[in-house]
Parts: C-alpha cells; sequence; structure tokens
C-alpha cells in the first residue's frame, strides 16, 4: 500500500471513529466523576443516549445562522483533525482549530441573550489564555524534530517529550481549557451549576446542542492525539507508550476536574500565561542554547 | 427513537415554597439516591430540558416566569409538581397572592404529594415522567407519520 492510501485511510477512519471514541471517553469521565464522588454513575454509553435523544427534540431555534455556524464548526474541527492524522502541517492544525473556535462564538453570539454574550467573552478569555500555548507547541515540535510535518514528527528517532517536557507540561495544562473542566469552565460547564446556565451553548436546542457536542468529541480526539504525538517516534511500541500516555493525561484531567474550583477569568489569564511562559518559554530557551 | 427514555434531563424550579421539597429534590443527585444513574441531568437550561420539575405553589411574581419557562422547552416536555404546594397549593392556599398549584398555570402530567415529598417518592415521578416522555415522543413521531 502506497503512503498516500494508507493517509487517506487514517482520516477517514478519523471521521468515523473520533466520535465514537470521543463519547466513550465521555462516558468514561461521567463515570469515574462520579466514582470519585462516590456515586454509581450512569451508563458509559450515556453521551450517545444523549445525543441521540437532542436529534430528537422540536428545533426551537432563535434564528437558521446559528445552526448554520454550529455546522460550519463542526465542519472545521474534522478539517483539524483529518489534517493532523493526514500527517499535514501542525501549524495549519492548530489554524484550522483557530477558525472553528471563531465560528463556535459566532453561533453564541447570534442569538444576543444575556448569557451566551457572557459565556461568549469568557470564552474569547479562555482563547486568549491558551492560544499563545498551542502555537508554543507547534514551535516545540519543530525545534525537537525539525519539521512541522505530522508524517515526519513521527518518523522521528527520539520521540518529541525527551526535548520538550515543558512544551507538554504547558499543552497539558492548557487542556483543562480546552477540556471545559473545572477550575477553566468559564465559558461552559458540562455540570449543572453554572451562573451564566451553559454559557456559550445556552441557546443551542435539539440538533444543534448534539452537533456541539459531537464537535467537542472531535477535537477531544484531535487534542489528546496531540498529547500521544510528543511519544511517538519510528518505534512501533511508542504508540502504545503514547496510549497510556493519553489515557493518564485524561484521567489526571478528570481528577483536576473533581478536585477543584470555577476560577476567575484573570486568574485563568495568569495561570496559564505563567504556565506557558516559565514552562513553555523556558524549554524554549534550553533547546535555543543547545542547538546553538 | 427506541432510547430516548434513557436521557432525561430535568429542570428545576422552586416556586413559592418552604424550601423543603427543594432540599430533598437536590438529595435525589446525592451520592445515596444517584439520580443520574439513570442518566438523569439536573440542567439548568430550559432549552436543554426534557423533564420540567417544580416544588412549590404558584404566585401573582412567579406565574410568568413558571410560563415562560414552560414555552422555552422545546416538545416532547412533561411537566412533574413535586410537594402538596406544588400540587395545590398547599399551606400556603388561602395567601391573597397564592393562585395554587402549578395546573393553575401550565399543565401538570405528573403530581408527587408529600410534605416534604421523599426523594424515593420523586424518583418514582422522575421514572413515570421518563415513560410519559417516551409516550408523547412515540405519539409526536406517530403524528408525523400519520
Amino acid at each position: 500500500m502506497s503512503t498516500a492510501t494508507i493517509r487517506i485511510l487514517v482520516m477517514l477512519v478519523y471521521i468515523v471513529c473520533a466520535p465514537l471514541i470521543g463519547g466513550l471517553l465521555d462516558g468514561m469521565d461521567r463515570k469515574l466523576s462520579a466514582r470519585m464522588q462516590g456515586r454509581k454513575g450512569p451508563s458509559i454509553f450515556q453521551p450517545f443516549y444523549d445525543v441521540a435523544k437532542l436529534t430528537q427534540k422540536q428545533l426551537l431555534q432563535v434564528n437558521k445562522f446559528q445552526l448554520l455556524m454550529v455546522m460550519s464548526y463542526l465542519f472545521f474541527v474534522i478539517l483539524t483533525g483529518v489534517l493532523f492524522f493526514g500527517g499535514f502541517d501542525m501549524l495549519l492544525c492548530f489554524f484550522s482549530l483557530s477558525t472553528a473556535a471563531m465560528f463556535l462564538i459566532l453561533a453564541s453570539t447570534s442569538t444576543h441573550s444575556p448569557f451566551s454574550t457572557i459565556g461568549t467573552h469568557r470564552e474569547l478569555a479562555q482563547m486568549m489564555a491558551y492560544e499563545p500555548m498551542v502555537l508554543l507547541t507547534a514551535v516545540g515540535f519543530y525545534l525537537a524534530t525539525g519539521t512541522f510535518q505530522v508524517s515526519d514528527i513521527i518518523q522521528a528517532q527520539i520521540p518529541a517529550i525527551a526535548y520538550t517536557p515543558g512544551f507538554f507540561v504547558g499543552f497539558v495544562f492548557i487542556l483543562t481549557i480546552k477540556f471545559r473542566k473545572s477550575p477553566f469552565d468559564l465559558s461552559m460547564t458540562h455540570h449543572a451549576h453554572q451562573e451564566v446556565v451553559k454559557g456559550v451553548t445556552t441557546e443551542m436546542v435539539g440538533i444543534e446542542y448534539a452537533i456541539t457536542t459531537v464537535t467537542e468529541w472531535y477535537e477531544n480526539v484531535f487534542l489528546l492525539a496531540v498529547v500521544g504525538l510528543f511519544f511517538i517516534n519510528d518505534n512501533p511500541i511508542s504508540y502504545l507508550v503514547a496510549v497510556v500516555a493519553v489515557l493518564a493525561t485524561y484521567f489526571v484531567e478528570i481528577l483536576i476536574d473533581n478536585t477543584s474550583a470555577r476560577v476567575k477569568w484573570q486568574m485563568m489569564l495568569q495561570l496559564a500565561w505563567g504556565v506557558t511562559l516559565v514552562s513553555g518559554g523556558l524549554n524554549l530557551f534550553i533547546l535555543e542554547l543547545i542547538n546553538r | 427513537m427506541k432510547n430516548i427514555h434513557k436521557s432525561p434531563w430535568l429542570l428545576h424550579y422552586d416556586g413559592s415554597s418552604c424550601n423543603g421539597c427543594d432540599i430533598e429534590v437536590l438529595a435525589c443527585t446525592t451520592p445515596v439516591y444517584d439520580v443520574e444513574r439513570f442518566g438523569v441531568v439536573n440542567t439548568g437550561n430550559p432549552l436543554h430540558a426534557d423533564i420540567f420539575l417544580i416544588t412549590g405553589g404558584i404566585n401573582s411574581q412567579n406565574e410568568e416566569v413558571v410560563r415562560q419557562i414552560y414555552e422555552q422547552m422545546p416538545n416532547p416536555k412533561v411537566v412533574v409538581a413535586v410537594g402538596t404546594c406544588a400540587c395545590t397549593g398547599g399551606i400556603f392556599k388561602e395567601c391573597y397572592n397564592i393562585k395554587g398549584g402549578v395546573d393553575t398555570v401550565i399543565p401538570v402530567d405528573i403530581y408527587v404529594p408529600g410534605c416534604a415529598a421523599r426523594p424515593e417518592s420523586i424518583i418514582d415521578g422522575v421514572v413515570q415522567a421518563v415513560a410519559l416522555f417516551k409516550e408523547k415522543h412515540m405519539k409526536e413521531k406517530g403524528g408525523e407519520k400519520a
């Protein structure tokens, strides 16, 4: 099989399997969270039941524009994953992801609901907090492997983590924001106790909310794949290591979610930029010194 | 859809009550009763809710609020009145500002009596509401086909 065929196959597998994996991870999250709180918790397939139910609900939408924006959000997140799993440029993936986030913001502002408007402002603050580290992560991969191409990064002799532990810590830190986990679930929380109701998703009804949820699953799979990429090199065993690392990271995120209270956006910004600067910046500085 | 009853999302609104039933509803989500094991999520958003759970009676101030929340919920939806006040107005029935039970404003499907309603009976009411939720969904689908 030629490389191009394999690439196309991997892309197709991503499109089909990412929502399944993302949904199962979400189900695991809810089960684990319940266990941590001393509850039995719902079935591991609960997220699928929820999405299926949402598609059956009456579409009481405020305007038609919102559905279009939500669908564009889905499209660009899938594109992000397809570019990544197809082995294309890392920077392109992250730019595509930022474009997707813009569509989410357009979807939530289109309704003029006070709750989704506050949610949107917070979403923008969140983007401000995590974007520098996301870009630095791509830089980290470049400095470690000499390329932005995912297909070449996975062929490296030594896994990227050996050169970029600081970038890894920074990236895992901002994952808490990306996964909408406490203490950084300012714009939308998965739990039922937020002062802005459901934040950016407040006005999304039925199928719109279902699409947003599925989009989140696609996005989570992509982000966890980036975590895995830190550990992958030309040795096949490294893929196993990557899976273990991804699951461990996800567990840590759930643990943080269950043991911390929501912070204000100022605190989030300070913490996220602080970690980016210290962890990512220091790693960058050291790599620059070694390369010289 | 066959599995629609597996994902009932609740919206809880507290009208004029002593908050006793309110506390009992919250007790349902604690580890002892854990309604989430049935897929129940206590959502704060009427647009995402399937079951409207009201505790306490209706007064002249919250009448519009209850009506608006009900109208914001997409079909199919089920209304559960929890506690004696929500069912009939209860001990506050004779007050000058009380209209009576929830059914004076919006149609109520399930009545859960009790002062305060026990978590067990609230869960029983929710389970019945879930069955009705599925029934309403099936009826809607049937209507579409015909």
